[in-house]
C-alpha cells in the first residue's frame, strides 16, 4: 500500500507542483493518476521512490516512511517504468532485465534465468535475450522496460506514461497484455497518464488531478464517467462519457430472439425463403460471418456477398458492446454470441435501449 | 613590456601576415569543401572515400607538409604560397567531413518538400540545404580557424615570417618577451577569427535568433 | 620520388642510435607519455563535468582556449622557463611533454564530458530509479555509454600528438622530426620526405590500432555493429511480435 499524507512539493521559486496530496493506492490494485500537463502527476509518482524529494508531508509504503529509508534501497524494492523505456543501450536485453537482480547481488546464472522467464512473460521470444535495445521496435523496448521493472519481483510498481510513446495499435496491445499480466501478478501499481481513456481502461481506481497537484476526484472508472464530481472533471473526462460509461456496465438482462441463418453456398431460393430484408450467414460451427441482402442475391452465396459492418457482442459482456452490435448491424439486430463465438441470437436496438434504461433507472452499475 | 612597445610595428605586421596565412586557407578550404560535401550527399558511395581520404591528410605533420610543398608546387622554400596551400589542405581535412555531415543533418522531409516544389538540386543546395547546414558548418569552421592560427606558427621553422617568427627569434636569443607576445597575439587572433565566424553565423541564421532554447551559443 | 624510396629502403638508415627504428621508438615514447598523462587528467575531469554538470562552462572555454595556444610558442616558452630549472635531457623533455599534454587535453576532455552528456536522459533516469547510486550510474551506465566519444577524443588527441611530436626535434630531442629538421638543414629532400612519410604512417598505424581497440572495448549495442544475421532476423520478427 502506498499512502500520500498531505504531500507537497514546492520549488525554491515558489511554484507549487503538488499541493497537499492525500491518496492511498491499495494493495494489488492499479491506481491511476491522470490530469492535464502541469498537474503534478509525474512529480507525485517520482516522490514515491524519491527521485524527487517532497518538501512537506509523508509518503508511506506499507506503513513505512520512505523519507527514513535509504533512497537507493527504496528504489531497488520498487519497479520503475518510464515513457522512453530508458533501456541501457550498451547492454543486451537480458542484461538490462537483470539490472536490479545484479544490484541486489544475485549471481549471474540466477539473474539470467530470471531474465529469460520474464522475457517470456512479457511476450517476447527467448532469442531476444542477446539482442541490443536498438534492434527492438518501440513496443518491444517498452515490454523489456516492464520486464526489467518486474525482475526482482517488487511488490510495488511505479509507471510513468509507459505506453505513451508507441503507436495506438501497439499501445492497445500493450495495455491488454499489461492487464493480463497484472491479473496474474497482483502488484500494487501507481500509474501516471495524461490519457483519460487509458486511465479508465487500466485503473481500478482513478485519481484526477488539477493543475497545482490537487485531487479533483478519486473514484473507480464507472463512477468517474457516470458521476463526475465537478465541471473540471466532467470536462476532462470528455465527450461521449455516457456512451463510454456503458463499457463498465455488464449487459442488462436481455432475452435474445432466435435468428435464422444460412450457410455459404446456399442457393437463391433458400436465401429468399425467409422474406426478411436481411439474413444472417454463419459457418458450420454456427459462428456468425455477416449479413446478406436476399433481394440482391442472384447466385449461390459467396463470401463477397457478405456485409461486414456489424460487430458482435458476447452475451454477458458490457452494455456498450451490445449497443454497438445493434447499432452497427445493417438489420439493426445486434448479434450475440457465447464465449466460444457461437451464435446465441439477436436483440433489436429498441430492446437494448429499454434494457439499458432499466439498468440505469435501477441505479445499478 | 618595453620590448613590446619597441616592437609594435613588427608585431603588427607579423599579425597581419599571420591572419592572411591562416584566414585565406579557411575561405579556400570552405569553398572546396562545400562542393565535395555536396557530392558526397548526392552520391552516397562517395561519402566514405572522401571523408576518410581528406581526414588522412590531417595525419601529415605540419612541418613535413610545409617542407614537402616546394617539391609538389615547384615553389621556393620561402614562398608563402607553400603555407597557404598546406593550410588549405588541413582546413579541407576538417571541413569536408563537417560539410558532408551538416548537409546530411538537414531533415529528409525538408529536402523532399523542396524537391516536390520543383527546386533543382543546385538551387535546393543554395536556398535550402546550405542555409540549414550553417550552424554545423560554422562549428567546424571555428575549430579549423583556431587550429589554423596555431599551426601557421610552425612555418617559422622554415623561415616564412608571421607570429611564429617571434618564437624562433626569442628562442635563438634566449629572450622570453617576444615568445610571450607571440603567444598572446596568436590567442587574440584566434579569438578574433572565432568572433567573426560567430557573427557571420548569426547574420546567416536569423531564424535561430528568436530565442529558441538551444545551447548553440556555447 | 625515387630518391625518397632509396632513402627509405636503405638498410643503413634504419639502424644505429640515429636510425629510423630508434627515432620511431623515441617518437612513440614521447607520444605515449603525453597521451597517458593527458588521459589521466582529462578523462576523470571530463567524467566529473559530464556527470555533475558542474563547471561545464569552464570546461568548454578551457578546451577552446587551450586549442588556440600555438604549440611551437608554448614549447619555446616552457623550455626557457622550465628548462633552466632542470638538468640534462629533462630540461627539454619535460617542456616537450608539457606541450604535448596541453595539445592532447582538449579533445580528450571534450570527448569525455560530451560522451557523458549525450547519454540518453531516460536511461540515466531509469538507472537512478532502479536504485543505482551516483557512482554506479557513472560506472555502469554513463561511462560505458560514453566510451565511443571518449575513444574518438583519444584518437584525435593521438593523431595530433604524433604529428606535433615532430617539434621535439626543434629543441634538440629525438623522434622522427629529426629527419625533417636535419634534412632541412642540409637541403636533403629525400630525407625530409622520408621522415614526413614515416610520421604519417606512424599516425595511421596508431589510429588503426586505436580503432581496433575501440571495437573491442565499446559495446556493440552502441555502435550498431550487431551481426547481420541478427538484423535480418529482427526484420522478420518485428512484424510478428510487436
Amino acid at each position: 500500500m502506498i499512502r500520500f499524507d498531505s504531500v507537497t512539493k514546492e520549488y525554491p521559486d515558489g511554484t507549487v507542483a503538488v499541493g497537499g496530496l492525500d491518496l492511498t493506492a491499495p494493495d494489488g490494485k492499479i491506481t491511476v493518476l491522470v490530469g492535464p500537463s502541469g498537474c503534478g502527476k509525474t512529480t507525485s509518482l517520482r516522490m514515491v521512490n524519491r527521485m524527487i524529494e517532497p518538501t512537506g508531508g509523508r509518503i508511506l509504503v506499507d506503513d513505512k516512511d520512505t523519507a527514513k529509508m535509504d533512497a537507493a534501497e527504496l528504489r531497488r524494492g520498487m519497479g520503475y517504468v518510464i515513457q522512453q523505456a530508458g533501456l541501457f543501450p550498451h547492454r543486451t536485453v537480458a542484461d538490462n532485465i537483470a539490472t536490479v537482480p545484479r544490484l541486489l547481488g544475485w549471481d549471474r546464472r540466477k539473474s539470467r534465468s530470471r531474465s529469460l522467464e520474464l522475457l517470456e512473460r512479457v511476450g517476447l521470444p527467448g532469442e531476444y535475450a542477446d539482442r541490443y535495445p536498438h534492434q527492438l521496435s518501440g513496443g518491444q523496448q517498452q515490454r523489456v522496460g516492464v520486464a526489467r521493472a518486474l525482475a526482482a519481483d517488487p511488490p510495488v510498481m511505479l509507471m510513468d506514461e509507459p505506453f505513451s510513446a508507441v503507436d495506438p495499435v501497439v499501445r492497445e496491445q500493450l495495455q491488454d497484455e499489461f492487464l493480463r499480466l497484472q491479473s496474474d501478478l497482483g502488484k500494487t501499481i501507481l500509474f501516471v497518464t495524461h490519457d483519460i481513456d487509458e486511465a479508465v481502461k487500466l485503473g481500478d481506481q482513478v485519481a484526477v488531478l488539477r493543475v497545482g497537484g490537487q485531487i479533483a476526484q478519486v473514484a473507480d472508472p464507472a463512477t468517474l464517467l457516470g458521476d463526475p464530481h465537478d465541471d473540471f472533471v466532467a470536462d476532462f473526462v470528455g465527450r461521449d462519457r455516457g456512451y463510454r460509461g456503458l463499457g463498465f456496465r455488464t449487459a442488462p438482462v436481455l432475452e435474445p430472439s432466435p435468428e435464422p441463418t444460412v450457410r455459404l453456398g446456399a442457393g437463391v431460393d433458400e436465401v429468399r425463403r425467409s422474406g426478411d430484408q436481411w439474413l444472417l450467414v454463419a459457418d458450420d460451427d454456427n459462428r456468425p460471418l455477416g449479413w446478406v441482402e436476399p433481394s440482391r442475391i442472384t447466385a449461390p452465396l459467396v463470401t463477397e456477398d457478405l456485409h461486414r459492418g456489424g460487430t458482435v457482442a458476447v452475451l454477458g459482456g458490457s452494455s456498450r458492446a451490445v449497443l454497438d452490435a445493434a447499432l452497427s448491424a445493417p438489420s439493426r439486430r445486434g448479434v450475440l454470441v457465447d464465449d466460444d463465438g457461437r451464435l446465441v441470437g439477436t436483440v433489436t436496438l429498441a430492446e437494448v435501449a429499454a434494457a439499458i434504461e432499466q439498468a440505469v433507472g435501477r441505479g445499478k452499475r | 613590456m618595453d620590448w613590446v612597445l619597441g616592437h609594435l610595428d613588427d608585431i603588427g605586421s607579423y599579425t597581419v601576415q599571420h591572419a592572411w596565412l591562416a584566414g585565406v586557407p579557411l575561405v579556400l578550404g570552405l569553398l572546396i569543401a562545400v562542393p565535395l560535401g555536396w557530392l558526397s550527399r548526392q552520391y552516397n558511395w562517395l561519402y566514405t572515400p572522401l571523408v576518410v581520404g581528406t581526414g588522412l591528410l590531417y595525419t601529415i605533420p605540419s612541418l613535413a607538409l610545409f617542407i614537402l610543398m616546394p617539391l609538389l608546387l615547384g615553389t621556393t622554400i620561402l614562398d608563402p604560397l607553400n603555407v597557404v596551400v598546406a593550410m588549405t589542405i588541413y582546413t579541407l581535412a576538417l571541413l569536408v567531413r563537417t560539410v558532408a555531415d551538416a548537409l546530411r543533418s538537414v531533415p529528409d522531409s525538408v529536402t523532399a518538400s523542396a524537391t516536390a516544389m520543383g527546386l533543382r538540386p543546385l538551387r535546393r543546395l543554395f536556398t535550402v540545404e546550405l542555409p540549414l547546414a550553417v550552424p554545423v558548418i560554422s562549428a567546424g569552421m571555428r575549430v579549423a580557424a583556431v587550429s589554423n592560427v596555431s599551426i601557421v606558427s610552425v612555418a617559422a621553422l622554415i623561415g616564412v615570417p608571421q607570429l611564429g617568427s617571434l618564437f624562433t627569434d626569442g628562442f635563438q636569443r634566449d629572450f622570453l618577451d617576444p615568445i610571450v607576445s607571440g603567444l598572446v597575439a596568436c590567442v587574440v587572433l584566434a579569438l578574433l577569427f572565432d568572433l567573426v565566424i560567430v557573427a557571420a553565423t548569426r547574420l546567416l541564421t536569423p531564424w535561430l535568433r528568436t530565442g529558441a532554447p538551444t545551447g548553440r551559443a556555447a | 620520388m625515387n630518391a625518397v624510396l632509396t632513402w627509405l629502403t636503405d638498410g643503413a638508415h634504419w639502424q644505429g642510435y640515429d636510425g629510423i627504428l630508434q627515432r620511431t621508438w623515441e617518437h612513440v615514447w614521447y607520444s605515449a607519455i603525453a597521451l597517458a598523462i593527458a588521459a589521466a587528467l582529462a578523462i576523470p575531469l571530463g567524467l566529473w563535468v559530464g556527470h555533475t554538470g558542474r563547471a561545464r562552462f569552464l570546461a568548454v572555454n578551457l578546451t577552446g582556449a587551450l586549442r588556440a595556444v600555438p604549440s611551437l610558442g608554448l614549447l619555446f616558452a616552457s623550455i626557457m622557463v622550465l628548462g633552466s630549472r632542470l638538468d640534462g635531457e629533462l630540461a627539454t623533455l619535460v617542456p616537450t611533454e608539457l606541450v604535448l599534454v596541453v595539445l592532447a587535453v582538449p579533445p580528450i576532455l571534450a570527448g569525455a564530458y560530451a560522451g557523458v552528456e549525450q547519454v540518453d536522459a531516460a536511461a540515466r533516469d531509469a538507472a537512478r530509479g532502479m536504485g543505482m547510486r551516483g557512482s554506479e550510474v557513472l560506472f555502469k551506465v554513463e561511462l560505458p555509454c560514453a566510451l565511443p566519444l571518449i575513444s574518438s577524443g583519444l584518437r584525435s588527441a593521438a593523431l595530433q600528438v604524433v604529428a606535433t611530436a615532430t617539434l621535439a626535434a626543434a629543441v634538440g630531442l629525438g623522434g622522427l622530426g629529426r629527419f625533417l629538421l636535419d634534412g632541412l638543414a642540409v637541403r636533403d629532400y629525400a630525407q625530409m620526405a622520408g621522415g614526413a612519410i614515416l610520421v604519417a604512417a606512424l599516425a595511421l598505424l596508431i589510429d588503426l590500432v586505436a580503432s581496433t581497440l575501440q571495437r573491442v572495448v565499446v559495446s556493440p549495442g552502441l555502435t550498431g555493429k550487431t551481426d547481420r544475421r541478427d538484423n535480418a532476423l529482427r526484420r522478420l520478427k518485428t512484424t510478428a511480435a510487436s
